[in-house]
């Protein structure tokens, strides 16, 4: 009966098909590890221009030297010299969906792909191991000036552009892992809305790797002009492997003066993943940056998208949710730095660990000595579903200026008992229950994500319960 | 008429006391049950025994459903067997509608997967009949709703999952007089030759819609007076002292 019902659930989407595991025949390939001559090679394969070189070698430099920030995560299992920085699918770039190598399609109608193209989402980007393989703006995007191309795209057409942005609000030197992503960075999204335009669809990237050791470090660069608007997906899903991977991208948004920039993110990488993604936004005056993060993947995150109050009366609203199972250490959280007068802070953070996983809230919002008039307000919320996992948090305020005022809140707590009798009463199973109120939990993020988003992450945390009991 | 629930000899215990002392009681499908009593006799205690709360451990005696013994069964087990508890304090659950919430519970209990306008067609229809705003079927399940919004939505639960036992617990309280008779007309809507009601009430009123076929009073934690629907008039006129003497309380 059970196994009937599963079947003709409209949002049931096995977890399977964001498993599956292509053979691709690769072009190019490097050796493991990572030498001057493997950052040399890359670049030369890119044809990029000689400004691009000298930021990877400065960046390598940088890597080589620096240390691992010592509140870090435990990462000792990441073995750098076993991962492949660099994996090219046997495929150019492809403007037409089917001109696409067979297998390569079939994996992204399996991810659903062309469902999204067919619902006239405004482009997709697809991120095939570390090349973008397809790409599409839609005509009437670029009618409207607005751009929306691959990384080595933009590094080649619209130098002016990226070569004034890039690198600057994350720094090489920002941590060792940024260092490491300037050196092999590879793929990713740039995005130009020019001034006053509004984007009515959301910009949607997936992500996914496709090799055993292949590191992923995708650059994003979005900059949103005076006036303008824009809502940015990135959904990441990734096959399962058992050699350790490595996912170091770097996103960098410039939200100028009056724009609003939404960056959504449902982050599932495989259970071996080590995510230490850097994001960072700079938001000026009257701006107003809104991020939507739901992270359920990975074996050891850090992340902690890093927003810059520039100007005056600018904004940044942070929305997350982390979901840390059996085997996972999710360091997660929000940084908000407030440097202009009369700013708006808004971080809501939400937090589920069960089977022994590790959810950790790690947050830090600076007001600086002119940031007078700065308001905000933190609440962090932590659901433990058993005994053996664990969550902290640790929310960091520097305050430097009087005239500001500032809330936190933090609650940790469990499911009582009485609440999943209750739905047991009502003929769930305990799993299904349990199921039912973490969504519940979970559904003031749902509710800021797209609708195929909502019904995604709901199918995740349904996954984490079947069979989980008993 | 079947036998539908057979409580034999049942001793309760919670928190390291024991709340009920030997009950037997048989409801037969098509019957309405009410079981009296003053405040702390055990009566939930019996409600929630046979719903199976894992908080109340059966220490001694059997209980019956359909005859089969369903003594250990899981609470979700009993629920897909068509039994009821309409709570006296539900709980409320942020993110949840009332309408995804009750979808899933249909779902669960038939074991058919609900179609979503059929539902929605149902749920209506059960609504208006109780009186509800249907604005509550998007509303967040019991959150920042009356205790008589909740009761009602107690009985929307009952009339669309549609148990062969129904369990109320003091579903009257709480509510203005409209809204009881309200309630208690949905309840004797519900109520059929195919299923049967045990219900816990302090009011008349109530009783009169019913029409009790059995009246149980149950003080400390025994039944200690069995009759028709005449016993609850003579509750309501004398009270219980007459019972708690019998049952050795002072």
């Amino acid at each position: 009966m059970a196994e009937e019902r599963k079947k003709s659930r409209i949002d049931d989407v096995a977890r399977s098909i964001y498993d599956v595991k292509d053979a691709v025949e690769y072009a190019y390939k490097t050796e493991s590890g990572l030498t001057e001559e493997i950052v040399r090679e890359i670049s030369a394969q890119k044809e990029e221009p000689d400004w691009m070189l000298e930021k990877r070698l400065a960046a390598l430099r940088l890597y080589q030297q620096m240390d691992i920030a010592p509140w870090m995560p435990d990462i000792s299992e990441l073995d750098m010299t076993h991962i492949d920085t660099y994996v090219r699918p046997k495929t150019d770039m492809k403007a037409r969906w089917e001109d696409l190598p067979e297998n390569i399609r079939d994996t992204f109608d399996r991810l659903g792909i062309p469902e999204a193209e067919k619902k006239s989402l405004a482009g997709v980007g697809a991120q095939y191991d570390s090349e973008v393989v397809y790409h599409n703006v839609q005509e009437e995007m670029e009618k409207q000036g607005v751009i929306y191309v691959d990384f080595e795209t933009a590094v080649k057409q619209y130098p002016e552009l990226v070569k004034p942005y890039f690198g600057r609000l994350i720094a090489p030197n920002y941590h060792k892992f940024a260092a490491l992503h300037y050196a092999v960075w590879s793929g990713g999204s740039f995005v130009y809305v020019p001034k006053g335009v509004d984007v009515k669809m959301p910009l949607q990237s997936y992500f996914r790797l496709n090799a055993p050791g292949a590191g992923q470090f995708e650059h994003t660069l979005i900059i949103v002009e005076e006036g303008a608007n824009c809502h940015f997906i990135e959904g990441c899903s990734a096959p399962r492997y058992n050699v350790a991977n490595l996912h170091a991208g770097a996103v960098e948004l410039f939200v100028k003066k009056g724009a609003t920039l939404r960056y959504s993110t449902i982050e599932n990488w495989s259970k071996n993943m080590y995510n230490l993604n850097t994001k960072r936004a700079l938001v000026e005056e009257d701006g107003h940056m809104i991020w939507v993060s739901g992270s359920f993947g990975s074996h050891t995150s850090c992340l902690y998208p890093d927003t810059v109050l520039k100007g005056d009366r600018s904004t940044c609203d942070f929305t997350g949710i982390t979901f840390a199972g059996k085997g996972q250490f999710l360091d997660t959280g929000s940084k908000v730095e407030c440097w202009g007068r009369d700013t708006h802070v808004s971080i809501h953070s939400k937090s589920i660990s069960k089977g022994g996983g590790a959810a950790i809230y790690r947050g830090v919002v600076h007001i600086g000595p002119k940031a007078a008039g700065a308001k905000g307000a933190i609440s962090c919320e932590s659901l433990m579903l058993d005994n053996e996992s664990r969550s902290d948090t640790i929310p960091d305020i520097i305050i430097e200026n009087d005239n500001i005022d500032l809330g936190h809140e933090a609650k940790i707590g469990r499911i009582p008992d009485e609440d999943i009798y209750y739905l047991m009463s009502r003929g769930l199973s305990e799993e299904e229950a349990k199921a039912m109120l973490v969504r519940g939990f979970a559904e003031p993020i749902s509710k800021a994500l797209p609708l195929e988003y909502a019904v995604e992450m709901n199918r995740l945390i349904d996954l984490e319960f079947e069979g989980s009991i008993g | 008429m079947n036998e539908l629930l057979r409580i034999e000899n049942l001793h309760v215990s919670a928190g390291g006391r024991e709340l009920l002392h030997g009950v037997d009681l048989t409801v037969r499908t098509g019957e309405a049950h009410v079981i009296m009593g003053v405040n702390g006799a055990g009566k939930s205690t019996l409600l929630h025994a046979v719903m199976g709360n894992p908080a109340y451990t059966v220490t001694e005696g059997r209980i019956y459903f359909n005859g089969e013994d369903i003594t250990d069964l899981s609470v979700d087990k009993r629920a897909r067997l068509g039994i009821f508890l309409s709570f006296q304090s539900p709980i409320s659950v942020a993110g949840i509608s009332v309408e995804n919430f009750i979808r899933t519970a249909k779902t669960a209990v038939s074991g058919q997967q609900q179609r979503l306008f059929p539902f929605k067609r149902l749920l209506k229809t059960r609504m208006e009949a109780l009186d509800m705003d249907p604005s509550y079927a998007s509303r967040y399940l019991n959150e920042g709703f009356s205790g008589g919004e909740r009761k009602k939505n107690e009985i929307l639960q009952m009339r669309v999952l549609d148990p062969k036992l129904a369990m109320l617990d003091e579903t009257d309280s709480g509510l203005d007089v409209d809204a009881v008779r309200t309630v208690a007309k949905n309840i004797s809507e519900f109520h059929n030759e195919g299923n049967a009601l045990l219900l816990i009430t302090h009011l008349n009123q109530l009783i009169r819609y019913i029409r009790p076929d059995h009246v149980h009073i149950l003080i400390g934690g025994r039944i200690v007076k069995e009759g028709g629907p005449e016993l609850a008039d003579e509750v309501e006129a004398n009270g219980f002292d007459a019972y708690r003497n019998a049952a050795g309380e002072a």
